[in-house]
């Protein structure tokens, strides 16, 4: 849980409602978080989570309402704007560059416009250099540097490490924000248990992040605010055992209680 | 004493070059330099011999120029497919607009060959990557289909406003000084391009032309626009195809609407088949092959087209990798003795 907290907004999202069609997949959801926060995003499948994401990532266009990020409206920007103003995000899905060795995966994002600007990386933008830093931001994330698996093709990689090639590509472009869409599924026991202190230590070093989960007892142990979804529609807010004490919480996760 | 006889077992050379990926070589002896310079070196001893062998047959020597016109086409093309995931049928269009900014800056201009060729070539692939701007949201067929239509629609517009000459086209356009200074300066340009890509797709700006290919959502959430991305590689590709439009016109002195023939958009699409999609070299080979064996192929009348197909066939069929692909393997496959 994240120990300085100065309650300076840095997302608001206010009555943002995504429908596809008839379907509300998004119904009028507000939802602020502050600088240096960690608040978890739960739900069933299908109750919108993703989508709430594409929405302030850009990569979809919400029917109402808005987003602003440092109290800039960012509502309909582009997704590559969004990114370059450091919400960085990961997808469910994964979607590394599959025909290339993990480590140029990161090479990408190193060579955007808010890597060279804010990147600070050591010695700027030769080519050698931008390897070295993908290796070293890998390492970070449980690469073994000496291994053979950095310089591995990304399509033969398995789930774990692709879920942290996908941490990778945000920690590459220095985010302001990091939203994680499931990162912790699919993964083992002892994967996840590794990766905990990981988004610890990020956000220790002063990143904000959204972390959608299934896997509530791990994400209880790092988020200090919860919001659940259902149907699109948002339930309650709070910390993280009062959202899981809501009668209707308790009731959209029924049959799976053995989670908490 | 132990046994005198030396062991020696069978290696692939390119085992010990090639640590950890493809891009890290570990070089340690002059044999290896060797095994990596002699296909490079090959390829280019042949093209800067090719104008000293055929000075003597002015004709050939003009059948080899159009190797290199198809084989910058064909580069193109490949570039475009096959590192940025957009297939081109437009190959006519920037062939035919290099060739007529060339031919309005030489004639109504008045600028020698050695500026309206540059100039045109710049233009020109300004005017194609803004022509060609609202299409790269297309992919696959959609962008192939679009960019078919923009050489027809040249014509058309030629034709019907009648502009640029109408149906006769520029003549008297100046050509160059000597057979030599023709052959190399094309030849020069050809090697710029192919090196220069081929260089460029393993550069950190390249790397992220090949992601867009790859994973275009990844790239914007990378921070980095997909539009300009692929803006700059269109650009680059149509840089290529300008400037063999344009030096095309100065070789023979004129310009017409067949240099939006559909051929010019084909024709690189079954050299880069052949010679090997995917390497920028394959379509220079595949140009290569093709050009002159439509030119033996002159002599069967109304059959040529048939035995230029089976050729293709052929090729799809057995070698569908391509030249270049299959030729590679064979040589990672070369081996030598080392004791053991
Ligand atoms: N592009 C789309 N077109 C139509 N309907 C969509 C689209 N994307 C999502 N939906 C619908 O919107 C609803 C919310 O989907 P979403 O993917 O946001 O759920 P989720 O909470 O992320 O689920 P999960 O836990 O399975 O990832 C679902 O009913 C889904 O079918
Ligand atoms: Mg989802």
């Amino acid at each position: 849980m994240s120990t300085h907290h100065t309650k300076e907004p840095i997302l608001e999202i206010r009555s943002l409602s995504k429908h596809f069609g008839g379907v509300k997949a998004v119904d009028d959801v507000s939802l602020t978080v502050n600088r240096g926060d960690v608040v978890g995003i739960i739900g069933p499948n299908g109750s919108g989570k993703t989508t709430l994401i594409n929405c302030i990532t850009g990569f979809l266009k919400p029917t109402k309402g808005t987003v602003s990020f440092h109290g800039k409206e960012i509502t309909g920007k582009k997704p590559h704007k969004i990114a370059d103003m450091g919400i960085n995000r990961t997808f469910q899905i994964m979607r590394p560059y599959y025909s290339m060795p993990a480590y140029k995966n990161l090479v990408i994002p190193l060579s955007s416009p808010r890597a060279k600007r804010v990147g600070g990386w050591r010695g700027g933008g030769k080519h050698g250099d931008r390897d070295t830093v993908a290796v070293d931001i890998l390492e970070e994330l449980g690469f073994e540097r000496d291994s053979r698996v950095p310089y591995k093709m990304a399509g033969t990689l398995p789930t774990g490490y692709l879920k942290r090639l996908e941490l990778g590509r945000c920690l590459a472009l220095r985010p302001e924000l990091i939203i994680c869409d499931e990162v912790f599924s699919g993964l083992s026991a002892s994967e996840i248990s590794s990766l905990v202190p990981l988004i610890e230590k990020l956000n220790g070093q002063g990143i904000t992040m959204i972390m959608i989960e299934h896997r509530l007892a791990e994400l209880f142990r790092v988020a200090n605010r919860v919001m659940a979804l259902s149907y699109g529609e948002k339930v309650t807010e709070g910390a993280p055992d009062e959202v899981i004490n809501h009668p209707k919480v308790r009731e959209a996760y029924l049959g799976s209680e053995e989670d908490f | 004493m132990t046994t005198e006889t030396t062991h020696k077992r069978r290696e692939r050379i390119d085992r010990g070059i090639k640590v950890r990926s493809e891009s890290l070589y570990a070089l340690n002896s002059f044999e290896e330099i060797a095994y990596l310079l002699t296909p490079r070196v090959m390829l280019i001893a042949a093209f800067v011999l090719m104008p000293l062998i055929l000075s003597p047959w002015p004709y050939w020597g003009r059948v080899g120029l159009s190797v290199c016109i198809l084989a910058m086409l064909s580069i193109s093309f490949d570039f475009l497919a096959n590192y940025v995931g957009l297939v081109s049928l437009g190959g006519a269009f920037f062939y035919g607009v290099g060739g007529y900014m060339a031919a309005v800056l030489n004639t109504e201009l008045g600028l020698p060959p050695i500026l309206s060729i540059p100039v045109a070539t710049l233009l020109g692939a300004a005017f194609c990557t803004l022509a060609l701007l609202p299409c790269l949201p297309l992919r696959g067929i959609y962008f192939a289909i679009v960019t078919l239509m923009y050489p027809l629609l040249m014509t058309r517009i030629i034709e019907a406003f009648d502009i640029l000459g109408g149906t006769e086209g520029f003549r008297g356009i100046d050509g160059f000084s000597g057979f030599f200074t023709e052959q190399y300066g094309l030849i020069l340009a050809m090697f710029i391009a192919l090196f220069g890509l081929r260089r460029f797709v393993n550069m950190d700006g390249g790397l992220v032309i090949r992601a867009v290919k790859d994973n275009d959502q990844s790239v914007r959430a990378s921070g980095i626009s997909v539009t300009w991305t692929k803006a700059k590689a269109v650009f680059l590709a149509s840089l290529t195809g300008c400037f063999a439009g344009a030096y095309y016109i100065h070789m023979y002195s004129n310009v017409g609407i067949s240099s939006f023939a559909l051929d010019l958009s084909i024709m690189p699409i079954a050299a880069t088949i052949i010679g090997g999609a995917g390497t920028l070299v394959g379509p220079v080979l595949g140009a290569a092959i093709l050009v002159p064996l439509s030119e033996f192929l002159r002599d069967f009348g109304s059959l040529r087209i048939v035995v230029y197909a089976l050729v293709l066939t052929g090729f799809v069929v057995f070698r569908s990798e391509g030249l270049m692909n299959y030729m590679t393997r064979k040589y990672q496959q070369v081996e030598r003795w080392v004791k053991i």
